[in-house]
């Protein structure tokens, strides 16, 4: 059913490497941003506790943020391209399934996402004076969680947009203002009751919250409705991009 | 001698909203022929190609490819069959080898890699990005990756559109050599030469619907029966002569630098002209400056059957 999954997931990964900045965009700015942001806040950190917490905290989540809708602008950017200009639609007339052509591009986004947030935690070691040690492998499944279903929305989004060329703006349009009312910046409880309303109907609201608990340790459990609207926004997408994705 | 269909295709129909694009087509393909689709752009032909393909579904008619319904059997059929799309690109970067080694590892069983890239004259272009390609190589590596599992019915869609005349002649070498290989071939093009050259028969499709279907040699016989012969002579008698000949027409032809020299236009629907022609020449022992043929094309038969040229907008 999945034929030459790995095949296309290898070559797709080996093709965006000879892309240029390909790699560095992807996993080298993250990490150097996270990095330089690190160092900037370094002397104040011990004697500052607000930035004590934006370092010890928020500044993971939200890098962890960053990765994922990255991921998916990337994802949004290269389906819209590999249609325009009729590759998908080549692949789709050779023995791989639909599916396995879709899910060979999701699996390459997550092994650069994994990467990133390796590189992140080595640098974070490295180069961070608070010592943190968050648990690993929570915020990992947090995060792959997160991105996948973030991702499911991206392919909604990748069967509206028209041209490749209007992708990636499209795409941030759809997905920075979600990251304004996910309540990383603003506290869910300091907006207004309407905007409350729209941030909770947003998935990204979910993943920071998801994301934020994993960080700190909180149980799977108390995050059980987080991973629950995850799951129905990945559902719900999955399902509707099968109707309505658009091959060429 | 009976053949075999390897392709039927009936009542075969396709709308984009209010836009017929196939209209009620019927034809069949025989097992070892190339079969060309002709016709102007945006006549049908890719829709219909891609319905028998299994890559877009009719909205009615049947079609069978080896036994299958492609549209449910879209890849038991592909095991079996090769397919080169219209437009086609692939990843900017694949290297040639690598596209050939993913094709390989979806099929079942593959001819060898080298002798195919050797075949179609790619081997030294097996580390090379895919973007760096010449329109002709790109299409040789699309028609590599449509051979790749030794398909019994190969499929190739406007496959020499955009490229200079000497890659054509080159492309259409190969897909002589598919045929000498036992495979069957159903092409579609926009270029009466390309069908008169290459098709053992071909369909005339214009708007959807299918007009005609024969060998290049048959239609031109049918529908544009007349033949034509350009004679240059001195001698004044000639036209005279010639005009006594039974179903003939001649007429002077367009003034060339001297009057004396002008063309007579014999024409005639007899396919014996050229000997009547000739006869009565030497009977007359008229002397020829010159004498040329015209013999109608696939070209002629477009326009005469559907009433507009193949080169303009329909």
């Amino acid at each position: 059913m999945f034929r030459g999954l790995l095949n296309l997931t290898w070559l797709e990964i080996k093709i965006f490497m000879r892309e240029p900045l390909g790699f560095l965009g992807t996993v080298g700015m993250p990490v150097l941003l996270f990095v330089v942001l690190g160092r900037s806040f370094g002397g104040s950190v011990n004697s500052n506790a607000r930035v004590r917490e934006f370092v010890g905290e928020d500044l993971p989540v939200l890098a962890a943020v960053f990765m994922a809708i990255g991921a998916v602008l990337s994802l949004v950017t290269i389906i819209a391209i590999y249609r325009e200009s009729g590759i998908l639609k080549r692949l789709r007339a050779t023995p791989l399934r639909p599916h396995t052509i879709l899910t060979a591009h999701v699996l390459v986004k997550l092994v650069f996402t994994a990467l990133t947030l390796i590189l992140m935690a080595a640098a974070g070691r490295r180069f961070y004076p608070v010592a943190l040690d968050p648990p690993w492998l929570s915020f990992a499944t947090a995060l792959l969680l997160s991105t996948v279903s973030i991702m499911s929305v991206g392919f909604l989004v990748a069967s509206l947009v028209p041209t490749a060329r209007f992708a990636q703006p499209i795409g941030a349009i759809i997905f920075y203002p979600m990251l304004g009312l996910s309540g990383l910046f603003v506290p869910l409880q300091s907006m207004p009751p309407a905007v409350q309303t729209i941030a909770h109907a947003l998935p990204l609201t979910y993943a920071v919250s998801l994301l934020r608990g994993a960080w700190l340790g909180e149980p799977w459990l108390a995050h059980i409705w987080d991973l629950a609207a995850l799951a129905a926004v990945f559902v719900v997408c999955t399902a509707l991009s099968a109707r309505v994705f658009r091959w060429e | 001698m009976t053949r075999t269909a390897v392709i039927e295709v009936s009542g075969l129909s396709k709308r984009y909203g209010t836009t017929v694009a196939v209209d009620d087509v019927s034809f069949e393909v025989y097992d070892g022929e190339i079969f060309g689709l002709i016709g102007p752009n945006g006549a049908g032909k890719t829709t219909t190609m891609e319905c028998v393909e299994g890559v877009r579904t009719p909205d009615a008619g049947r079609v069978k490819v080896l036994g299958f319904d492609p549209a449910r059997d879209q890849y038991r059929l592909q095991q079996r069959i090769g397919v080169q799309l219209q437009e086609a690109h692939l990843q900017k970067r694949i290297k040639v080898g690598e596209a050939i080694s993913l094709w390989a590892s979806l099929y079942k069983s593959v001819v060898n890699h080298d002798q195919l890239l050797a075949q179609l004259g790619l081997s030294e272009k097996r580390n090379a990005w895919f973007m760096t390609l010449s329109g002709g190589q790109k299409q040789r590596l699309f028609i590599a990756l449509a051979l790749i599992n030794d398909p019994e019915v190969v499929f190739l869609d406007e496959l020499t559109t955009g490229l200079d005349p000497q890659a054509r002649h080159a492309i259409w070498d190969l897909v002589r050599s598919i045929r000498t290989r036992g495979k069957t071939v159903f092409l579609t093009t926009h270029l009466m030469e390309e069908a008169e050259r290459l098709c053992d028969r071909v369909a005339i499709i214009d708007r959807g619907r299918i007009i005609d279907i024969d060998t290049p040699s048959g239609l031109v016989r049918r529908h544009c029966p007349q033949r034509s012969v350009l004679l240059t002579t001195e001698d004044s008698r000639a036209e005279e002569h010639l005009g006594t000949l039974p179903g003939v027409t001649v007429t002077r032809g367009d003034a060339v630098d001297n009057p004396l020299m002008m063309p007579l236009v014999i024409r005639g629907d007899a396919h014996d002209l050229m000997t009547s022609v000739i006869q009565c020449l030497a009977d007359h022992q008229i002397r020829v400056i010159d004498f040329q043929t015209m013999v109608p094309t696939l070209e002629d038969v477009f326009l005469k059957v559907t009433g507009h040229s193949i080169r303009g907008t329909s």
